[in-house]
């Protein structure tokens, strides 16, 4: 190892969220060796996977990115961006090197430009299930071939290999399909000889940037010092202070288990991990160790489509019609069947009733003066989902129901039209693990013309 | 006549936070953060969430809380549980899983005030 002490700027936690301008600026001030920033997640759902589109605006992306190039163009430091287009996918890394190209054609970049893929052939991991490589997570299903066909796009998450394959052919920004989120963080320390427990705890801490600093507001940034034995964490924004308490509770955040922590190719172990507050603005880390695994397993994601959905949006203030929400509803659902006996999914999201916790839900009565209606169908084709759709929210407005006094209506449509398109629905089916020979095997590095 | 009663307290009065959150599209993660290390302490102490308690608060089966962990470092306890249906799935309700933390928040403990 020849560094002895490496600094990684995370602009932000989501590649599109908002840099502080303000925080670029300090972080830049202390000469980081590389800019890194994560850009996907499964968090906003299995629609973004499916559909092949991102979750963040398009606008913001740009701003974003464009600033985050003329900060590496200057210094001549990397760029790693993983899980491009939020997805990952194929569709999702096209969208990001269709706003990377515009920008460096308005702006005159030149980079030398690697782009990695994450999407998985089916008919390859279709022969890992004949071969018994894969298994579930978190589910207790094992993936079937079935699941594969039906699947509408699956990624596998890559490691670090693929980030420092393409550091070793001298690319200079880095675009990669569905990554570990803590990958394009660690790459440049890992592959300078970092302790690796270390570089992916501090991965896991930056990749969400400032969320670890309080006050907790607001898309921020993060660096990171890498040292021999520890790493330091500090908010570029002068605003804000990492803490003990900031750094250790972020370590917990969307983790299943904050002491032991899967990634490709092994865990890291936190039981001995200690946090000290160096300065005031400052956290200091060691112990956290790597545990290698014997096998290299890589984390699938995919989805399937389920259909088309269509909804509309009521709300119901009528106190009659309160106390009986539940038979009022079952009459909207038999007029439904009268004329759409089967084909559709009618779902009445409840609000003031059971519209956010649904199953989870142990408040049984209803307390509220009025409740929100959401009148939702999903059917496999959009005429079949508007029709059924349509049917419903009309029988809704008009059904009766006893001791009803309102008899023009049922329900207050905020929006004209009432109807709302929603788009094709989808959810996730894979969610499982295949282990791997090579850990670059499904992820081609690849240099591309700009 | 009880002449005098222990003094309960919400963990939502006792903790600086309590968050709920996906951990996975599968899975939902509850974090109870306290203020300072003596409340964490005096809180792991009493023993009073266990996967039967918790499992109560959402009406769910034993089986499918996972993990209850007691994290050190942060003076927190995590609590990861399944969820009934995947992120985003037909029926489901939170897709992020931010908002199921209130069973948690509102559930009382006997706590005296220091």
């Amino acid at each position: 190892m020849t560094a002895k002490r490496m600094t990684i700027l995370a602009p932000e936690g989501m590649l599109g969220y908002g840099i502080p301008a303000r925080s670029m600026a300090e972080g830049m001030k202390r000469n980081p060796d590389a800019l890194a920033v994560d850009a996907g997640s499964t968090d906003p759902g299995p629609y973004y996977l499916g559909a092949g589109v991102a979750f963040t605006n398009r606008r913001a992306f740009k701003r974003d990115l464009a600033m985050i190039l003329e900060a590496a163009q200057g210094r001549h430091i990397p760029v790693l961006i993983g899980s491009a287009g939020g997805g990952g996918g194929t569709p999702h890394l096209e969208w990001t090197l269709e706003v990377y190209r515009e920008i460096c054609r308005e702006r005159g970049y030149r980079f030398r430009t690697a782009v990695i893929g994450a999407e998985v052939d089916k008919n390859w991991l279709k022969r890992q299930i004949l071969r018994g490589r894969t298994s579930p997570l978190d589910l207790d299903t094992a993936l079937t071939a079935d699941d594969v066909d039906r699947s509408a796009r699956i990624v596998a998450q890559m490691g670090y290999e693929p980030f420092m394959r393409a550091l070793d052919m001298d690319a200079e920004v880095i675009i990669a399909g569905r990554a570990y989120d803590p990958a394009p963080i660690g790459a440049l320390p890992m592959r300078a000889g970092f302790d690796p427990g270390l570089v992916i705890h501090m991965g896991k801490i930056l990749e969400c940037g400032g969320a670890a600093a309080y006050p907790r507001h607001g898309s921020d940034s993060l660096l990171g010092f890498m040292e021999e034995d520890a790493f330091i964490v500090e908010p570029p924004n002068p605003d804000k202070v990492c803490t003990v308490a900031s750094v250790a509770a972020h370590t917990l955040y969307e983790k299943a288990d904050p002491y032991l922590m899967h990634l490709p190719g092994g865990a890291i172990d936190l039981t001995r991990t200690t946090f000290e507050q160096l300065t005031p603005r400052q956290v200091r880390v060691s112990g956290t160790r790597f545990v290698k695994a014997p096998q290299y397993t890589l984390k699938l994601e995919g989805v399937r489509r389920v259909g088309y959905r269509t909804l509309a949006i009521a709300g119901v203030r009528d106190p009659i019609l309160i106390s009986q929400i539940d038979a009022y509803l079952e009459n909207i659902r038999q007029r439904v069947a009268e004329t759409y006996p089967d084909g559709y999914r009618l779902i009445f999201h409840v609000y003031g009733r059971d519209g956010v916790m649904g199953r989870l839900e142990q408040v049984k009565e209803i307390r509220s003066h009025e409740i929100g209606l959401v009148i939702e169908v999903v059917a496999d084709d959009p005429d079949t989902s508007a029709a059924v759709l349509a049917l419903a929210r009309s029988a809704g407005l008009h059904v009766t129901y006893p001791g009803r006094k309102a008899i023009a209506g049922n329900l207050a449509f905020p929006f004209s039209p009432s109807d709302i398109k929603a788009g094709d629905v989808y959810e996730f089916n894979i969610h499982h693990l295949v282990v791997v020979d090579d850990p670059l095997e499904l992820f081609p590095v690849e240099i591309i013309k700009t | 006549m009880v002449p005098w009663a222990p003094m309960r307290r919400t963990i939502g009065e006792i903790a600086a936070f309590v968050t709920s959150k996906n951990a996975g599209p599968f899975l939902l993660t509850l974090d109870i953060v306290f203020p300072d290390r003596r409340t964490y302490e005096r809180f792991k102490a009493l023993k009073a969430l266990d996967r039967v308690t918790i499992a109560g608060l959402y009406g769910v089966m034993a089986e499918d809380v996972l993990k209850i962990i007691e994290f050190d470092p942060a003076y927190a306890v995590k609590i990861t549980m399944r969820r009934p249906l995947g992120s985003g799935a037909l029926g489901e309700s939170d897709v992020y899983g931010a908002q199921q933390h209130v069973p948690l928040m509102e559930h009382a403990v006997t706590w005296e005030d220091a």
